[in-house]
């Protein structure tokens, strides 16, 4: 009996603060809901708990700020309402900054339709062990324009940490990725550039994809450079179905079917599988029924990267991992191309004709290899090492 | 249950109060109704609030393929100022003149199979056209169910029925936020209504009468010259036994075209779930995911033909994780009658 009344204070104490949690997330939201263009929103420092997303729709000049990334710490890990942590959409102007998101059912914070973005000093996470139940991105800004992506770091996305979709004029900058899938996603994308970000311990530090099937056909016109992207050997949790589930752990940078992308003066270290990989879309083996879509790299330059040594075994948890494995043992080149090609842009010496060029150069142990696989992934082909043919300049 | 109610009257005098000096503002260039704090402020109804009858100029309408809402009840009103008229289009949401409601009132039987024990309304949402486009407002009603009020942030309440076949039920309801309204009454970044496109009003009523013939005749739409209800675009009825081709896309149209349209808010997947798709990669089937995450439950495809258990849509459907869940707003529940049509729908594909 006498442990009654204790139990009686604490179960108060909890409702109460849960009650508390409620009232603030709510006051929260109506402010979101009512705010003026122009409005600065200030998020109270603490840890608070919500249950359902934080959204704000068809606002202009508005600054969501806390009170610093240790400081203001959303949690989203009883949610029951709603796909995101945070969400903003059909929206101008909007930065957000100096806060903690946290442990969101889908992604944490999805900016959609926004014209003039920026994020920064955002922690954006899913906290323990990296696992598959994880949502999908920490930074996910998709369809938008103007986007600035800074002093942000992403841990623990099952897809990517900071992911930006169909979107334009991109700065990914001063970031940290680590322990998700894909560190850093540039997808169906113009004119991003990402620039002083370290990209650690995830399955794939940094990727530029063009996929089929969107709205937004083409990206390209991309640049990575002066990044740190070293040992992303981290095991590929993403639920199967996913595009990222393909990249084997252990990659580094990854070209898929993008035109125009530029990777310079990055260092990239002990990356176990495929330190940089240009890769077509057939390497992925799904169906192409998207007619308007390019499945080829073109425009790749590759140059200036210092390369680490490495003698790291690859994965054997993807067919191109055993590939390389069986075709290199321990010694993976650095630089790796699958040689598949479109038929149209090659000249009759079997050359990409310069408008479609691939060239590597001046890379610090920048060993490389075309794998020369076929549309059907097939490797029938002899590997060749020789890098002549992509010894130019873009 | 009884703290709860107090919790939540006490939130709503809170938002009550924000949101009074929030709209204020707007009431100076609004034509039409303005807004109102509380739902009896409107004269939607006529004699008690709850019985739910149109005053004159209020117009009631059914729709084909409902969105199912957690198996609530709806009961369904346009408003429309007097001698004003819809504008007929044939296949988008009808225009509506500046001053026009659509009004949707969510309730529970407390007991299915007896309608005669009386109802719960949970809240009555409405859509007001104003010159600068729509507004979406969510009423919450109060216990006595005499009156219901503005609520902009949201809630949730608990609700309990009995289903047909004599099941208790008993969930949280939420009602949504008006950001959340937009996340699915979205065109291109724009508010417009969903339920009322023809395809959706085509339909028969009790008298036999045909819906869209009816609004003619009250004088609230002029119908394009020689329209004929039985060659013009229709929904099935999905809750009806029928062709399942037919009836499972229409169930999609009416769940999931609203967002999965090009100019939606899933523009950003691809997928296309309007009854006029016709593209099989559009649809889904066979068709890889592009940002399902843990969505995807492990399986490659959103339509496999032949096999529901590895298409991710009826994964989706299945599951009441908000971050798996579709649709991902609107429900807590599964709607384990669609879920059967849409893997029938499914199995019979080839």
């Amino acid at each position: 009996m006498k442990y009654l009344l204790p139990l009686f204070v604490l179960l108060c104490w909890k409702s109460s603060l849960l009650l508390a949690q409620a009232e603030l997330e709510k006051q929260i939201q109506t402010q979101l809901i009512l705010a003026e263009d122009g409005a600065v929103i200030e998020l109270p420092a603490g840890k608070i708990v919500l249950s359902n997303t934080l959204s704000l729709d068809a606002k202009r000049d508005i600054v969501i700020r806390g009170a610093g990334q240790d400081k203001t710490i959303l949690s989203f890990k009883n949610q029951s309402q709603g796909a995101e942590g945070i969400k903003i959409t059909n929206a101008q102007n909007i930065v957000l900054e100096h806060f903690t998101v946290e442990d969101s059912k889908g992604d944490l914070i999805k900016t959609q339709s926004v014209k003039g973005l920026v994020f920064r000093d955002i922690t954006a996470r899913w906290t323990g062990k990296p696992k598959a139940s994880n949502g999908s991105y920490a930074l996910y800004p998709v369809q938008c324009q103007t986007v600035r992506i800074e002093r942000c770091t992403a841990i623990g996305a099952s897809d990517a940490g900071i992911y930006v979709g169909q979107s334009d004029s991109v700065w990914v900058t001063e970031c940290v990725a680590k322990n998700n899938v894909a560190g850093i996603e540039i997808e169906n994308t113009t004119n991003a550039w990402v620039w002083k970000n370290q990209a650690f311990a995830n399955t794939g530090g940094i990727l530029v994809f063009d996929l089929p099937d969107l709205l937004k056909k083409r990206g390209g016109h991309v640049k990575v450079y002066d990044n740190l992207i070293g040992r992303n050997n981290y095991k590929n949790f993403a639920p199967k179905g996913n595009i990222v589930g393909k990249v084997p752990p252990g990659t580094g940078v990854m070209i898929l079917a993008t035109n125009d992308v530029e990777i310079y003066q990055n260092k990239i270290w002990e990356n176990k599988t495929a330190s940089t990989a240009i890769m077509s879309y057939y390497i992925t083996e799904n169906p192409i029924k998207d007619t308007a879509y390019n499945p080829y790299p073109s425009n790749i330059y590759i140059h200036d990267n210092i390369y680490s040594e490495g003698k790291r075994m690859p994965t054997w948890k993807s067919k191109l991992g055993f590939i390389f494995w069986w075709k290199f043992g321990k010694k993976v080149p650095h630089i790796l191309y699958d040689g598949i090609q479109n038929p149209e842009w090659v000249d009759t010496n079997g050359r990409l004709k310069a408008a479609y060029r691939i060239c590597i150069r001046q890379n610090e142990n920048g060993t490389f290899a075309n794998i020369r696989a076929d549309k059907l992934g097939l490797f029938k082909g002899k590997i060749s090492k020789n890098i002549g043919p992509y010894d130019c300049t873009l | 249950m009884t703290a709860h109610y107090k919790t939540f009257g006490l939130l709503a005098a809170l938002t009550l109060l924000q949101a009074s000096t929030g709209f204020k503002k707007q009431q100076g260039n609004m034509g039409g109704h303005g807004i109102n704090q509380r739902l009896s402020e409107y004269a939607f109804f006529t004699g008690p609030l709850a019985d739910l009858q149109p005053a004159p100029g209020v117009f009631p309408y059914e729709v084909n393929a409902p969105l199912f809402s957690d198996y609530a009840e709806k009961a369904r009103l346009i408003s429309l100022p007097p001698g004003a008229k819809m504008v007929y289009h044939p296949d988008a949401s009808f225009e509506y003149p500046v001053g026009a409601a659509i009004i949707k009132n969510f309730f529970y039987w407390h007991d299915a199979a007896h309608p005669e024990k009386g109802r719960r309304i949970i809240e009555t949402r409405v859509l007001l056209k104003e010159t600068k486009g729509w507004k979406a407002l969510a009423y919450i009603w109060n216990r006595e169910q005499t009156d219901a009020v503005l609520e902009v942030a949201g809630a949730t309440t608990p609700v309990t029925w009995q289903t047909a076949s004599g099941k208790k039920q008993e969930f949280a309801y939420t009602v949504p936020n008006v950001n959340q309204c937009k996340g699915c009454h979205s065109y291109d970044g724009q508010f417009i209504p969903i339920g009322t496109t023809s395809r959706q009003l085509n339909l028969s009523l009790p008298n036999h009468e045909n819906q869209l013939v009816a609004f003619q005749k009250w004088g609230i739409l002029d119908l394009p010259e020689g329209f004929d209800p039985a060659t013009s675009p229709y929904l099935s009825d999905y809750r009806k036994p029928g062709d399942t081709e037919r009836a499972a896309r229409a169930y999609l149209d009416g769940n999931c075209a609203h967002c999965h349209n090009p100019h939606g808010p899933a523009s950003t997947s691809g997928m296309f779930l309007g009854a006029e798709v016709q593209d099989p990669e559009q649809l889904g089937i066979r068709k890889p995911p592009v940002a399902a995450g843990r969505g995807s439950g492990n399986r490659k495809y959103g339509i496999v033909p032949g096999k529901p258990s590895e298409s991710i849509l009826l994964y989706r459907m299945e599951h009441n994780d908000p971050g798996i869940r579709m649709p991902e707003l609107g429900r807590q529940l599964m709607h384990e009658e669609g879920v059967e049509l849409i893997k029938n729908w499914i199995r019979e594909m080839n």
